[in-house]
């Protein structure tokens, strides 16, 4: 019904314009240079009125009437629901609305048949009053509108005002989104340190909330706060980041001194194309290649030398990562290097330096903060990938620094906390925002760094 | 000038600071660390390349055989008797099926056996078959021959990755067969089958007598149509003695033969395979016997997930992804577009615009996985909206890719150059005009590139995923936006983590599609900025 309606309020966008454009063009019989605005000007300014605040109305619906529905239901079924618990609760209705819309039940019985009936009656009622209204909106937009074509009239400012708004609104969904991730971070964990006082959650080194008994958090009081201890998990993070900086920095800055400075034109055409594609290959495959390839070959090594490697070292992941963020490192300071002048270069081969004096000691000093801040998004990205440490790093955390055991990240643990089927308000899926949070102000701060590194200390050339 | 040559006068007579001895030294020192810092740049792009080759090598290795599946043809009994005419769909497949493949073996009689003959079709054969017959593709009544899927053991076994080949040598002197109760006495004219015991690791025990376990090499002996497998093998007067199991019957149930025989040998020891002595020689008959064919794998390009492994197919995921996929376009282009035109032709600049670019700088660095918790957080939880749902998925990775398509639209119409608009406002054309008349159709291809890069990279992503409840087992493929499905990079995660050795292989495949599907988008990209983007 209402994709039909959706569909009709298209339909009339379309008529809309060619009644706008002709009604334009009528009322000046055709002398159009007397119009102020173009016809299609005003044809878009009737299909605008009328439509638009059809679909908002619609999409306004779409929101608020779940909502509605689902609290008329509990109202009336309140007794039913009276002894339910709050995740049970939340079943029920959604079973009811899987009877009543169609979709895989839980448990039908007949409470919930009862409310699936109640469901069907209340959406269509809804649905009904939606059509009606939404149909009421579009008519009156279009009568007004029709009625205010005239050659005076601005359809063109309108037109544009209205465009101008869209684009507006458009670039404030990126500060949306960004108060979104703030404030969902910021309220789940809250709950989370209502439950765990933060200074545990930081500093303990104990952490093993998936125990039965002690992390369940069902009944208030029953959460052991002593088992959210996250300080192995950011040693652990650690860890494996420093692995993979030891294997991405050199190698990645090595080949972009290279790349940029010694290689033939030939050379570029078949190295950049390629560290492009170990750019673009995805995390997941770089996992799968850590879990089955490199952790094995690591754990036989470590056997023919003695060594008990285990078979989710940190090594494996470490490596891994590193190899994934070569190309990031590379791409970076290849731009950096490549913006060092010239002249400085010259300069220093008119002394008699060689090239790679040169480069160590004049085109490095120079690109250095460029570099650095290179490396610390490197970083940040290192502490925010999730796929290779969630299938080739271990879900114990061991507060280590041996690289052949295993050892946690953060990302690991958010995800083994959300993956699955919880409770909402335990303490242990509240966790995993807490540890989301830790995330993204660790990986902000070091963008932050990063960018006033750059900012700081960058020579001023020309 | 004249200190130069002075001072170098008086340090050595005859050559210069530049020409002496030390200073040729130093010059080779120097030279030589330049050639070391070179090679150790050209070492570390070679070392790049090196780890994208293995990667790529040991993928590709593990996912060509996964392309090809094997079947067996056997005959079914269709009769009217197992399978009504009138309601085809209710006839009890099972049975059929299992029928059909122990009518192959008519020595196996014990249970365990039985069980161990039926496990070689796979568990999704008697489905397969019911569907056909009710589409009307195999006929009714009668015996009807019907290609079967193989179980995934069994499948890997005749792809060569479970048990290697082992050819058959011929054994020198005869060997003469008692079979007796099931088990078989074999004797040895020639002593050399001690030697090949000894090689398979067989425990010595007493006067000579070796015995051969789960935890040695299997030796095989075929003579006639039978295959004994040697538990323990003696020395004799006349040559050796062998106690055997017999895993397939002499020809007529003989209880003796005679005769020149071969030996296979299987090196790894059947206690560390996933597939019994038995199996191989029954799947070995049935290969031998012509029953066995390989085709294409058309099971894993069609059909959605299983547990099964022989039945898995990689198709609701390409689905889920395409459906993903069209709704983070659809919110991601038109937002982001708006967005930089915004940025770039109208915003002012104050304050809120400031903020509004140092936001979409922050957000292209904050880690995926925090994508997926405001998902989580804002959209099943605060808007109620379905769990694993394409459309929810497409929403999130949409708000991903977004500062991706926002500073790659803004490139692009930064690279429009200002003569353009300055034109178009000279002949009077409004603001609004300009840009969307003359800027934006010049900056499109650049922004197109932009588009595809993010949406490959969106194509590519796991982590945020995993948080809306993706990685749900769905076997359907899913019909729409809202229904429960998963995607290509999730399926491969969720694969990625099943022991059977034949979802690696699925892995692998799934990854060589997904990868395919990513340098098809790629290509577009580079296409497009060939053929289409212009320099000013």
């Amino acid at each position: 019904m209402i994709g039909y309606l959706v569909l009709a309020l298209l339909g009339l966008f379309v008529v809309a314009f060619y009644a706008g454009h002709r009604r334009a063009v009528a009322s000046v019989e055709g002398d159009v240079a007397r119009l102020h605005s173009r016809p299609s000007q005003h044809g878009l300014y009737l299909a605008l009125l009328s439509c638009v605040p059809a679909l908002l109305l619609l999409v306004l619906w779409s929101l608020v009437t779940p909502a509605i529905e689902a609290s008329i239901v509990r109202a009336r079924f309140a007794a039913e629901v009276a002894e339910m618990s709050l995740p049970q609760v939340q079943a029920f209705i959604r079973d009811a609305r899987a009877i009543a819309f169609g979709g895989i039940a839980g448990f039908p019985d007949e409470t919930k048949e009862a409310a699936a009936a109640l469901f069907g009656t209340l959406h269509g009622w809804s649905v009904r009053i939606a059509v009606v209204l939404s149909l009421a909106l579009a008519a009156a937009g279009y009568l007004y509108g029709i009625a205010r074509i005239a050659p005076a009239f601005r359809a063109r400012h309108m037109v544009e005002r209205t465009v101008r708004g869209f684009l507006i609104l458009c670039s404030v969904v990126a500060i949306l989104t960004t108060i979104g991730i703030v404030l969902s971070l910021i309220f789940e964990s809250l709950r989370f340190f209502q439950q765990v006082p933060i200074y545990k959650f930081l500093f303990g080194t104990h952490w093993s909330p998936q125990s039965a008994f002690t992390g369940a958090g069902a009944e208030e009081g029953a959460v052991n706060t002593d088992i959210f201890g996250a300080v192995p998990l950011f040693a652990g993070t650690l860890l494996i980041t420093v692995i993979a900086m030891l294997v991405a920095a050199p190698v990645g800055l090595m080949s972009a001194i290279y790349l940029s400075d010694y290689a033939s034109r030939r050379v570029r055409a078949v190295a950049k194309p390629m560290l492009e594609i170990l750019a673009g290959i995805p995390t997941v495959v770089y996992g799968f290649f850590a879990a089955l390839t490199v952790a094995p070959f690591f754990r036989r090594s470590g056997e023919a030398l003695g060594l008990d490697v285990a078979s989710e070292s940190a090594l494996a992941a470490g490596v891994v990562m590193g190899i994934m963020i070569i190309p990031f490192v590379s791409s970076l300071s290849d731009d950096v290097i490549n913006a060092v002048p010239q002249s400085l270069r010259d300069g220093s081969a008119g002394l008699g330096a060689t090239k790679s004096e040169t480069i160590r000691k004049v085109v490095l000093p120079a690109a250095l903060p460029g570099i650095v801040s290179a490396l610390l998004l490197a970083v940040s990205r290192a502490i925010g990938e999730t796929m290779i440490v969630v299938m080739a790093a271990g879900l114990a955390a061991n507060l280590t620094i041996n690289p052949v055991e295993a050892v946690t990240t953060v990302t690991v643990q958010i995800v083994t906390l959300l993956v699955g089927d919880q409770e909402f308000d335990s303490a242990k899926t509240l966790a995993a925002f807490a540890l989301g949070l830790v995330l993204f102000c660790a990986t902000l701060a070091l963008n932050i760094i990063a960018l006033r590194v750059v900012k700081k200390y960058r020579e001023q050339y020309e | 000038m004249s200190d130069l040559t002075s001072t170098a006068g008086e340090t050595d007579g005859r050559t210069g600071l530049h020409t002496s001895e030390a200073a040729k030294q130093r010059l080779g020192r120097r030279y030589r660390a330049e050639a070391r810092f070179k090679w150790l740049g050209a070492g570390a792009v070679a070392l790049a390349a090196l780890f994208l080759l293995i990667l790529l090598s040991t993928i590709v290795a593990q996912a060509l055989p996964a392309f090809r599946m094997n079947y067996v043809t056997l005959p079914v009994d269709l009769s009217a008797e197992r399978v009504d005419p009138a309601d085809p769909g209710a006839a009890n497949y099972d049975g059929i099926v299992n029928d059909a493949i122990l009518a192959q073996f008519p020595a196996v009689t014990g249970r365990q056996e039985r069980r161990l003959a039926r496990g070689l079709i796979s568990s999704g054969a008697p489905p397969l078959l019911r569907d056909r017959v009710v589409d009307g593709d195999v006929p009714l009544g009668g015996t009807v021959e019907v290609a079967l899927p193989l179980d995934d053991f069994a499948d890997l076994y005749l792809k060569g990755l479970l048990a290697e080949e082992g050819r058959v040598q011929r054994l020198a002197g005869t060997v003469r067969a008692t079979v007796e109760e099931g088990a078989a006495t074999l004797a040895f004219t020639d002593a050399a089958i001690l030697d090949r015991a000894r090689e398979a690791g067989a425990t010595a025990g007493e006067d000579g007598a070796l015995a051969l376990t789960a935890s040695t090499a299997s030796l095989l002996v075929r003579l006639d149509s039978g295959v004994f497998k040697l538990t323990g093998v003696a020395p004799a007067d006349d040559g050796a003695r062998a106690e055997a199991a017999v895993l397939r019957p002499l020809a007529d149930a003989a209880t003796a033969a005679d005769g020149e025989a071969g030996l296979r040998v299987i090196a790894t020891p059947e206690g560390q395979r996933k597939i019994t002595d038995q199996e191989v020689v029954w799947i070995d008959g049935l290969a031998e016997r012509g029953l066995t064919q390989t085709t294409w794998n058309t099971i894993f390009l069609s059909s959605g997930a299983s547990r099964e492994a022989e039945m898995a197919g990689i198709w609701g995921a390409v689905v889920g992804s395409a459906l993903t996929m069209l709704v983070t376009l659809a919110l991601s282009f038109p937002i982001g577009v708006a967005a930089a035109i915004y940025l770039e032709e109208f915003a002012p600049k104050n304050r809120l615009t400031g903020i509004i670019e140092v936001n979409i700088n922050n957000l292209a660095a904050v880690p995926s996985i925090v994508f997926g918790l405001l998902g989580l957080a804002v959209f099943l939880n605060w808007f109620n909206l379905p769990r694993s749902a394409p459309l929810v998925g497409g929403m999130v990775l949409a708000l991903m890719t977004l500062p991706t398509m926002i500073i790659a639209a803004r490139a692009a119409l930064r690279a429009v150059p200002p003569s353009i608009r300055e034109a178009a406002l000279g002949v009077g054309a409004s603001k609004v005009q300009t840009v969307f008349h003359h800027v934006l159709p010049l900056a499109m291809p650049g922004i197109l590139t932009g588009t595809i890069i993010g949406m490959a990279q969106a194509l590519g992503e796991t982590a945020p995923l995993l948080m809306i409840g993706m990685v749900a087992f769905i076997v359907d493929v899913p019909g729409g936006f809202t229904d429960p499905a998963t995607v290509l990079p999730v399926q491969i995660f969720m694969w990625a983590d099943f022991p059977e050795p034949a979802f690696q292989q699925k892995t692998s495949a799934a990854i060589l599609i997904l990868l395919a599907f990513l340098v098809l988008m790629n290509a577009i990209a580079v296409v497009l900025r060939k053929r289409f983007e212009r320099r000013w």
